[in-house]
């Protein structure tokens, strides 16, 4: 299961990170290693395991439908990049 | 006073010796000495550490003081702290200061302690040497040419040239115990869920866990007495009985069962690392222990298993970086899609790239079987390796890295081999359990050698004590590397 140049280009696109076509020799190089080493994966029977996401047996904590949380977007907004009348300020995006 | 044990500046403290603004202030002052050339802080803000020294000095003279009310602690700068830049080690977040606490800031506020300073780490906690910070590389202190390991370098350096007498660090494969290894120190990642994950920037959610550094086991059981805390905030926080996880320091070992995995003493650590290992498990076995030869047998998968999982949660977890509510955002951009990938490529630094792109790959259409899903299997294989083991033992030891400090720059071109440092921590980590590391010797140019102990689920405590009667015996925990001797 080899990367290809068009696999590392695919999935910089899926992530939104812009990678030039040195850039992408260059990491296919690197992370090839990387995969050679994750194929000895392969290797090991796992048809009866279920996969464990957590170490221990827990639910997802539930509680009451209740409003717990108070507005502070005036305090988070300070962060953002730009902001008008409370709302982030992006590219238009419908054409 | 710089090389003090958190029970003796409690002490000195609550009689009144020395106080807490004046405390801060030496810290502040040695790291302003120090940090020059060891780069292990990101953030100092001696206004806002001295105002918290003022209310600390108010508490113990009130008589509200505890055992850390006013001692200055040093937090990795994963930890968002109210009014503080939190970068994360980051460009992305080079502007963010952060409008809230981390639950463990908030403990740590509660108990009065003072926050001196957000130490240096691998970017967005990705890294095992702290050479993948936007802040340039933490330095070891013990050969400023080699690295301090990572993620939590910043933090373990802070804590080994005595600039902090202790370190709030995060772990999710080996990121507390390596550079604690690695500097000389001890630390210690406890069992998933017992450290509030809010408001710790998350790099693997299912593997990232808050942890200490600190001189001494003693020191960190006062920590994580801080640190241990279940939090509603957290969905994977868990509800546990409440512990003072200093009640079992005293206890003696007799009769306790040391199991050393065959695996861990094969290929890849080298001589001086077996040497002080060895003589680490020797000094046990004076202790009373028995040591025990068991097997984790899919200890090899660690690393694939972690490089497939990590990646992934890693891939989702930055998806929050996107250039529109906060953190970098590109100066120019042509429409949405541009401005999130300008702001990404720009804001992110190799590694964190090369995880993403490594993370979005396993979980891609047509590869999320084959990888991250039979990674998850895999996983349930390693935890179990341990669970069986630990039917033969209490505890298990081995060598935290394979090999002692490398040098700066030695490793930073081959990602692979950085991975391979992580072989013997990945598993604990993998598997949710608690895992600690301490001094136990030198070896080549003199840069230390760390053992790695890990516990069974909730054995805090009794790793503590593990570790606390070795270092009752042996002084390697009181070694300080050659710096800029304070006053006291």
């Amino acid at each position: 299961m080899a990367l290809t140049l068009e696999d590392v280009k695919r999935v910089a696109n899926l992530a939104r990170i812009e990678i030039s076509d040195d850039e992408a020799h260059t990491t296919l190089d690197q992370i090839a290693g990387i995969f050679s080493l994750i194929e000895q994966m392969q290797v090991v029977d796992t048809s009866t395991v279920v996969p464990m996401s957590h170490a221990q047996d827990v639910e997802q904590r539930l509680r009451e439908d209740e409003v717990t949380e108070t507005d502070q977007h005036e305090l988070f907004q300070l962060q953002a990049p730009k902001t008008e009348a409370e709302l982030y300020l992006v590219p238009k995006v419908i054409e | 006073m710089f090389n003090s044990s958190l029970n003796q500046l409690s002490t000195l403290l609550a009689t009144r010796q020395v106080s807490s603004v004046e405390l801060t202030r030496d810290f502040l002052g040695h790291i302003k000495i120090l940090n020059k050339e060891y780069n292990a802080f990101i953030t100092v803000n001696e206004e806002i550490s001295l105002d918290q020294a003022r209310i600390a000095d108010a508490m113990i003279a009130s008589g509200k003081g505890g055992p850390l009310t006013g001692i200055p602690i040093a937090h990795k700068d994963i930890f968002c702290a109210k009014g503080w830049l939190t970068t994360c080690g980051s460009k992305m977040l080079s502007n963010f200061v952060s409008p809230y606490d981390a639950h463990v800031i908030e403990r740590f506020n509660k108990v009065g302690t003072v926050n001196i300073g957000k130490t240096n780490m691998d970017e967005f906690a990705m890294g095992s040497s702290n050479e993948t910070s936007f802040y340039g590389p933490v330095k070891n202190p013990w050969d400023i040419l080699s690295v301090p390991g990572g993620s939590s370098g910043g933090s373990a350096c802070a804590v080994a040239a005595r600039m902090a007498p202790a370190a709030t660090g995060t772990d999710t494969g080996g990121s507390i115990r390596q550079p604690a290894s690695l500097c000389g120190v001890s630390g210690i990642k406890p069992t998933y869920g017992l450290v509030s994950r809010y408001g710790m920037i998350a790099f693997a959610s299912s593997l990232d866990q808050g942890g200490a550094i600190a001189k001494s086991a003693a020191d960190l059981a006062l920590m994580l007495n801080v640190m241990v805390d279940f939090d509603t905030r957290d969905s994977t926080s868990l509800q546990h009985e409440n512990e003072d996880y200093t009640r079992d320091l005293e206890r003696p070992l007799e009769g306790l069962r040391i199991g050393l995995p065959k695996e861990y003493f094969t290929e890849g650590i080298t001589d001086d690392v077996s040497r002080a290992v060895d003589a680490a498990v020797a000094e046990y076995s004076k202790l009373g222990a028995k040591i025990v030869e068991v097997s984790l047998p899919n200890t090899k998968l660690s690393i694939p298993v972690y490089y497939v999982l990590a990646p992934a949660e890693a891939s989702s977890n930055l998806s929050r970086f996107d250039g529109v509510r906060y953190g970098h955002r590109s100066e120019e951009y042509t429409n949405l899609d541009d401005m999130y990938q300008k702001s990404r490529t720009q804001g992110f630094g190799a590694e964190v790239k090369r995880r993403i792109l490594i993370g979005t790959y396993v979980l891609s259409h047509g590869y999320y079987d084959a990888y991250y899903i039979k990674a998850q299997k895999l996983r349930r294989l390693i935890a179990q390796d341990f669970t069986e083991v630990f039917k033969q033992c209490e505890i298990i030891m081995g060598p935290t890295s394979p090999t002692v400090a490398f040098s700066l720059g030695e490793k930073s071109n081959d990602s692979l081999q950085m991975y391979l440092s992580d072989a013997y921590t990945a598993a604990a980590s993998l598997a949710g359990l608690p895992g600690m590391s301490i001094p136990v010797g030198f070896g080549k140019r003199n840069r230390p050698v760390g053992l790695h102990i890990i516990g069974n689920y909730f054995s805090e405590a009794q790793i503590l004590n593990v570790a606390h009667q070795y270092q009752q015996v042996t002084d390697w925990h009181t070694k300080m590397p050659d710096i800029k001797k304070p006053k006291y």
